[in-house]
């Protein structure tokens, strides 16, 4: 019922989910039942690429509600992402066991060959599975915490806030880059073998890992739409456009903004582990700014302030790196930059905002707000006014 | 062109063909052989480039032995790579600064055919006795920056029974006072191994205050294993003294490193000072502008060759100009549509940099560049035997203070500046007195990238010119920015320095990358306390 | 109607990726596909394009010798642009999709590793040329480069012997390889009666380029009166920083030598090698060998790259000694079926570039000559000594957790076999 409601506003979000959801009937059965000769079959190899990308696209959604809704523009989002993948990947360690290189039941292997001899405090508990879920919420939801707390509450805003989430992603970068740390330095965690007892690499496995990600991205789609169309969420969307005069009505922006920041966190966390298994690899190379920045352009691509734009920017952008990659390699950085800068100058909407106005439908003081961000003067009006 | 390459290409197989079937096959298996050894002078010469590796060190011995004056000339020319060898006419060839070769033997200048001329290959152990060698022939010599490091290697090595007598004859008539005072180090440390008891205090007086590292490892080892107590006491108290003065030096060596460092953050971070701070627009493409000047100074170099000492001097107006150029270019075609919209600029510059990056890969491929350091830039001021500046380093650092300071003539002096001054602080005020807004705007953003081309190649002399040149510098620029307090270019200057030398303070006790965390979490623990960096506008301009 | 499009065009994702694997496997049987799996943006660009290029140039000149079994060779390239999950994925894709009979790519240790679980999964093959630390062996994976035992272990006995060296400095990059061998190395001194105290250990981050102090630091712990080498693993782009800083602060070849393991032709052409002449390299190649394989290896390169001052390097070696030993396995195989291959290949011979003939062993790694090269001016190195073969270790006799390892996928058919437990550990045990 509540669904239908929050979904009768948002007839983009609606096709997107209905596509997502026939994707999560189709793929398992094309992969499992059609016989690998059909035409019609689709290989691990598609089944683990769409997988990743529907974890790209809860994370692209994590970024467009604080940047779309609340104009927050972290440039750090992927270190919320990493340290979910992080917890996950060291549960995954740990159920390695004894099928190490060195055979060595207690440590990871990378831990056997730089001489540890026992396994440091942060990794206890790592092999329940309950747990590691429950790290995987509270690790970037507590950084996020603390970080936001810190921040908002000396009111840093605007480009100081994406500068300093930059070097936020960029420092723990170098840190989890170091051996020292005892998180397998630059070669990460890999070399997976079960989750919860079945083997990563059957095509059961994947195809579970794959179903968990589109129900999580709905999921999270669902939940998103009810905050921003909730009273929170109208408070919010009054932040992003008159900072000044939403704390002079009396509300405590910090507070709705550090919690709207902290739940981002949390779904971009969640995103990391479910994207872990499926790439089989985590490593501090996930942490650069550089990933940061390009996800915020998978949301800028899809239109930002819509969600379901950025689940569309997130498919579009990737596989279109997907096929660079594979048949004109040299090509790819100047399609991808080109894209960042027409995006920004022709397409201030996104690829969903191509599309005439999708908007009709929604509340009128979102189509204003989308006309805001478009045009100049209003902006730069606006963010007179934030300062 | 095509010439060069095949004569390079047979010098090298030569090269290496001598190598293989003497130097490698030879080196260990071959001892000492005496079949026909030569004894005159000649005759070693030629034996010195057709003999292998390991027999050229006896050759030398021999040659030294000789006490030819022409034996310093070889010995010389054999240590710096000079000495060559015909393999068809069997003559031994110098080549001199400008290319041209002379008879080994009879020194005079060879007029015949030189294309045959092969270098005669040496490798460290040889070079080493070389200088040694050349040491003692050089004692004597009237130069006396030749003298004094002929010396120096005396002491470095540790004198014997004959290198003492001569030193300490030659010290009676020696008047330069450095060489001297070496020369009474390298007797000292020589005496402390004497016998006699008071031999040995008084050698260790005279190596108190002494910095060169040879007295201090001396010192040490005669302070723990002497064995008279009173001589243990002595060589204590002479280190204690030492030790002082050494941490003195070293602690200015650290400022000096968190200086340079801060020059280098300094380059980087003003052009970006000016894009950010003046104008409110982020630019991710700053780091490629950067790329673009050090690959201008690459191209500089490339065209003149034969003027490696003055390419840098070309480059930096040819860098302004270009990296200026393509600054302007980028505003005109992108940032003019995005004003008042940083957040935009970010994006859009950000995929500028993914464009430039890879031209620059396509243009240059994706190796680095090999980029030549000008003498005058190479090579360190020793200042003493613990401290000594490096060129490089020292004038990058004189350059990025005299860059700031052009820089802030240019924003209070010139009308240009006024200019942008005034549309930076209310753009809608300035038009309304007739300031063309958007050619300040052009103009401004062209500034601040040529100051990035300039940069660049500054950058070139220090590191690797290739397409990733400008994203190593780019986070580290935008700190600096933050941490300084945006439009303020004081703040810049001081915001780089300190995190210079906070980033060389802490290195030494947490390691360069902890380090590097280190001044990250502490920036971001700084701008809670003070949003605005060290040197928040203030006024008008800020409030806007 | 205009929600129609969007509908299309998500929907379209799923259809072009279905038709793409259709199309592809229809053309299989024509040609026998191999894939280049190295990054052609991104930072490690700069190493391993060259090597990309290399295999192109093998399977060409292979075409013109009529091919393989009969049939064309074709090169199916991709690229992982130094994102170390695209490397696994690209592999599924080249394994999956492309149905590639092996893999000739990866270049640091973090992307074999993230490719090597896809390639077990898939059972491909995958010819890795990069010397690398070694404590690893895998059925599907044969390791062209050097092990430790065939780079570092021999570069450090030419320095104590013939220079006579009694400190060190073990400078790197901090990551898994400079990690390993600086292990194994701190052992191997120890147990040759090298003290705790002259030995300084020391890392860096990826890209460092800020070397004052520590190269201060060197000068400082090479002036203490014996003799001082220092052996660096430090990695690419730092080189060049390093090595400047060395040589303004006048530490000359002759004071403190460096010997290098990552630093070859290629790095050496990217900077100016006037201050480093006498500094030092351990590889198991130099393009300044003087063979006639070697010679025509360098002429053929010149000319299919098109660029007369393009040099060659050890780990372009290793992937021609790989090729060659490949196209030799499936010969004898007769198929290019992974088992028959992997079964085909040990033991086989084929001659390298500096004058010896390599041979595949039952670990998977090979039997190489260890030279040490002195850099001079022109960027080539003089090579002042070498070794005969040295079969490649793929587990170190100098580490703890290690030494008990063997490998053997002929007898014992197993990767990390304990000695002394008589048991195959890892996967293999349940």
């Amino acid at each position: 019922m509540l669904i239908k409601r929050l979904l009768l506003n948002d007839r983009g979000g609606a096709i997107v989910l209905a596509l997502i959801a026939l994707m999560m009937i189709i793929v398992p059965i094309s992969n499992l039942v059609l016989p690998t000769s059909s035409p019609l079959h689709l290989s691990t190899f598609t089944v683990t690429l769409l997988g990743k990308f529907l974890c790209y696209a809860l994370l692209a959604l994590s970024v467009d509600l604080i940047w779309g809704y609340c104009g927050i523009l972290s440039l750090g989002q992927g270190a919320f992402f990493s340290l979910g993948g992080y917890a996950m990947g060291m549960y995954l360690m740990r159920q390695i066991g004894a099928r190490g290189q060195y055979g060595n039941p207690e440590l990871p292997d990378f831990m056997v060959f730089l001489n540890w001899d026992h396994l440091p405090w942060y990794w206890l508990g790592f092999d329940s599975f309950g747990f590691a879920l429950l790290m995987v919420v509270l690790v970037p939801g507590l950084l996020a915490f603390v970080f936001g707390w810190l921040t908002f509450r000396s009111r840093v805003t605007g480009v100081y806030f994406s500068i300093i989430t930059q070097a936020l992603t960029y420092a723990l970068m170098l840190a989890f880059f170091r051996n020292e740390m005892g998180f397998g330095g630059n070669n990460g965690l890999t070399d997976f073998k079960d989750i919860i007892g079945h083997p990563i690499s059957a095509d059961s496995t994947r195809i579970a890992l794959f179903l968990c990600s589109g129900a999580a991205l709905m999921i999270a789609y669902i939940v998103c739409r009810y905050i921003v169309t909730s009273r929170f969420g109208r408070i919010v969307i009054s932040i992003r456009d008159a900072e000044s005069r939403t704390r002079f009505c009396g509300y405590k922006v910090e507070s709705y903004k550090l919690w709207i920041f902290v739940f981002s966190s949390v779904l971009a966390g969640i995103a990391g582990a479910l994207y872990v298994p499926q790439v089989g690899i985590i490593n501090p190379g996930e942490f650069s700014p550089l990933n940061s920045i390009e996800l915020v352009v998978w949301v800028a691509t899809g239109g930002r302030g819509t969600l379901f734009g950025a689940i569309v920017g997130a498919f579009t952008v990737n596989y279109g790196k997907t096929l660079f990659t594979s048949y004109s390699p040299e090509t790819w950085l100047f399609a991808l930059g080109a894209l960042f800068v027409i995006v920004t100058l022709v397409l201030p909407k996104g690829l969903v905002g191509l599309f005439g106005r999708v908007k009709k439908s929604e509340s009128a003081h979102e189509a204003i707000d989308n006309e805001n961000l478009a045009t100049p003067e209003i902006g730069a009006a606006k963010i007179a006014e934030e300062k | 062109m095509m010439t060069i390459f095949i004569s390079r290409f047979l010098k090298h197989f030569i090269v290496a063909s001598l190598l293989i079937c003497t130097g490698v096959t030879n080196s260990f298996a071959q001892t000492e052989e005496v079949s026909a050894t030569p004894t005159d002078f000649s005759g070693l010469v030629l034996q010195l480039a057709t003999g292998s590796l390991s027999e050229r060190a006896e050759t030398v011995k021999k040659l030294a032995a000789l006490k030819d004056n022409r034996s310093t000339v070889i010995i010389t020319a054999l240590e710096q790579g000079n000495l060559y060898f015909d393999s068809i006419t069997n003559k031994v060839g110098i080549k001199d600064e400008s290319g041209n070769f002379s008879d080994a033997i009879t020194l005079s200048a060879v007029s015949s055919d030189i294309s045959n001329f092969k270098k005669i290959p040496v490798n460290n152990s040889l070079r080493n006795q070389l200088r040694s060698l050349l040491s003692q022939l050089n004692l004597s010599s009237e130069d006396e920056a030749i003298r004094l490091s002929a010396v120096k290697r005396l002491l470095a090595d540790g004198l014997d029974e004959d290198s003492a007598v001569i030193i300490e004859k030659q010290s009676a008539s020696e008047k330069n006072k450095t060489i001297k005072s070496a020369m009474t180090i390298a007797l000292a440390l020589y005496q402390l191994k004497n016998t006699d008891e008071k031999i040995r205090i008084k050698a260790v007086d005279q190596l108190r205050g002494s910095l060169e590292p040879e007295a201090r490892s001396a010192l040490t080892e005669t302070s723990t294993t002497d064995e008279s107590e009173a001589v243990r006491n002595t060589a204590i108290s002479a280190l204690k003294s030492i030790e002082n003065t050494v941490t003195y030096y070293r602690f200015s060596e650290s400022i000096f490193f968190g200086l340079s460092l801060g020059s280098v953050l300094l380059l980087s971070a003003i052009g970006l000072a000016i894009t950010f701070g003046v104008m409110g627009v982020i630019n991710m493409a700053h780091g490629e502008l950067m790329m673009i000047g050090a690959y201008t100074t690459w191209v500089i170099q490339q065209i003149f060759p034969n003027q490696i000492a003055y390419s840098l001097l070309i480059a930096i107006p040819t860098a302004f100009l270009v990296a200026g150029a393509v600054g302007v270019v980028i505003e005109r075609g992108v940032i003019r549509f995005l004003y008042g919209r940083p957040l935009e600029t970010l994006l859009a510059t950000f995929g500028l940099s993914l464009i430039l990056q890879q031209a620059a890969r396509s243009i240059f491929t994706p190796l680095n560049r090999a980029v030549s350091l000008p003498e005058w830039m190479s090579g360190s001021m020793v200042i003493n035997p613990v401290l000594s500046i490096t060129y490089n380093r020292l004038y990058i650092l004189i350059f990025g203070i005299l860059v700031f300071v052009l820089l802030q003539l240019i924003l209070k002096k010139t009308s240009l500046g006024l200019k942008v001054r005034a549309v930076s602080q209310n753009r809608t005020m300035a038009r309304a007195v007739g300031v063309r807004a958007s050619w300040v705007d052009a103009l401004t953003f062209g500034l601040g990238s040529g100051i990035a081309g300039i940069a660049g190649v500054a950058l070139s002399q220090l590191t690797n010119v290739g397409p990733n040149l400008g994203q190593a510098y780019l986070i580290d620029s935008f700190m600096v920015v933050v941490f300084g307090g945006v439009g303020n270019l004081w703040g810049t200057l001081v915001g780089a320095m300190g995190l210079g030398i906070i980033n060389k303070f802490l290195e030494p006790y947490a390691g360069a990358v902890l380090a590097k965390v280190l001044v990250l979490v502490l920036l971001i623990l700084f701008i809670q306390k003070k949003p605005k960096g060290m040197f928040p506008q203030k006024g008008r301009a800020a409030a806007d | 109607m205009k929600l129609k499009l969007i509908a299309k065009q998500v929907g379209a994702l799923g259809i072009a990726a279905g038709l793409t694997i259709a199309s592809f496997s229809a053309q299989a049987a024509d040609t026998i596909k191999v894939g280049v799996l190295h990054s052609l943006s991104g930072t490690m660009a700069i190493s391993e394009t060259t090597l990309k290029d290399t295999v192109l140039m093998l399977i060409e000149e292979q075409n013109k010798k009529g091919g393989l079994l009969g049939k064309k060779l074709e090169a199916v390239v991709v690229d992982p642009a130094s994102n170390w999950p695209l490397f696994a994925e690209k592999t599924r894709e080249l394994l999956e999709k492309d149905k590639v009979a092996a893999i000739f790519g990866c270049w640091t240790s973090v992307s074999r590793k993230s490719v090597l679980p896809v390639v077990e999964e898939l059972n491909g093959i995958l010819f890795y040329p990069v010397q690398y630390e070694g404590e690893e062996s895998s059925k599907n994976v044969f390791y062209t480069g050097a092990a430790p035992n065939q780079q570092a272990i021999p570069a450090v006995d030419y320095l104590m012997k013939e220079g006579k060296v009694k400190r060190w400095v073990l400078a790197g990059t901090d990551y898994v390889y400079p990690r390993t061998t600086n292990k194994i190395l701190e052992a191997y001194l120890k147990a040759k009666g090298v003290k705790q105290e002259d030995i300084m250990i020391n890392y860096t981050p990826f890209g460092h380029s800020d070397w004052q102090n520590i190269v201060a630091d060197i000068k400082r712990f090479g002036s203490a009166g014996k003799k001082t080498a220092v052996v660096s693993t430090i990695n690419g782009d730092a080189n060049v920083p390093f090595y400047r800083e060395l040589g303004n602060q006048k530490i000359s070849a002759a004071d403190i030598p460096v010997v290098a393991f990552s630093v070859g032709e290629e790095e050496l052409s990217g900077l100016d090698a006037k201050p480093l002449v006498g500094h030092l390299a351990a590889w198991n190649y130099f393009m300044s060998v003087d063979t006639p394989a070697n010679k025509e290896f360098i002429a053929k390169w010149k000319a299919y790259i098109k660029n007369p001052k393009r040099v060659t390097n050890d780990p372009m070696e290793a992937t021609y000694i790989g090729f060659n030993m490949w196209v030799k396995a499936v010969q004898k195989a007769g198929t290019t079926d992974t088992n028959k291959v992997t079964e085909a290949i040990v033991g086989l011979e084929q001659p390298n570039l500096t004058g010896g003939v390599s041979k595949m062993l039952p670990n998977h790694h090979i039997t190489k000559p260890v030279l040490i090269g002195e850099i001079q001016e022109d960027g080539q190195f003089l090579v002042v000594s070498s070794t005969p073969l040295v079969p490649g270790d793929a587990w170190s006799d100098y580490l703890e957790g290690s030494k008990d390892l063997e490998s053997d996928w002929i007898t014992l058919k197993c990767g990390n076999y304990n000695t002394k437990t008589k048991k195959c550990l890892g996967a293999a045990a349940k």
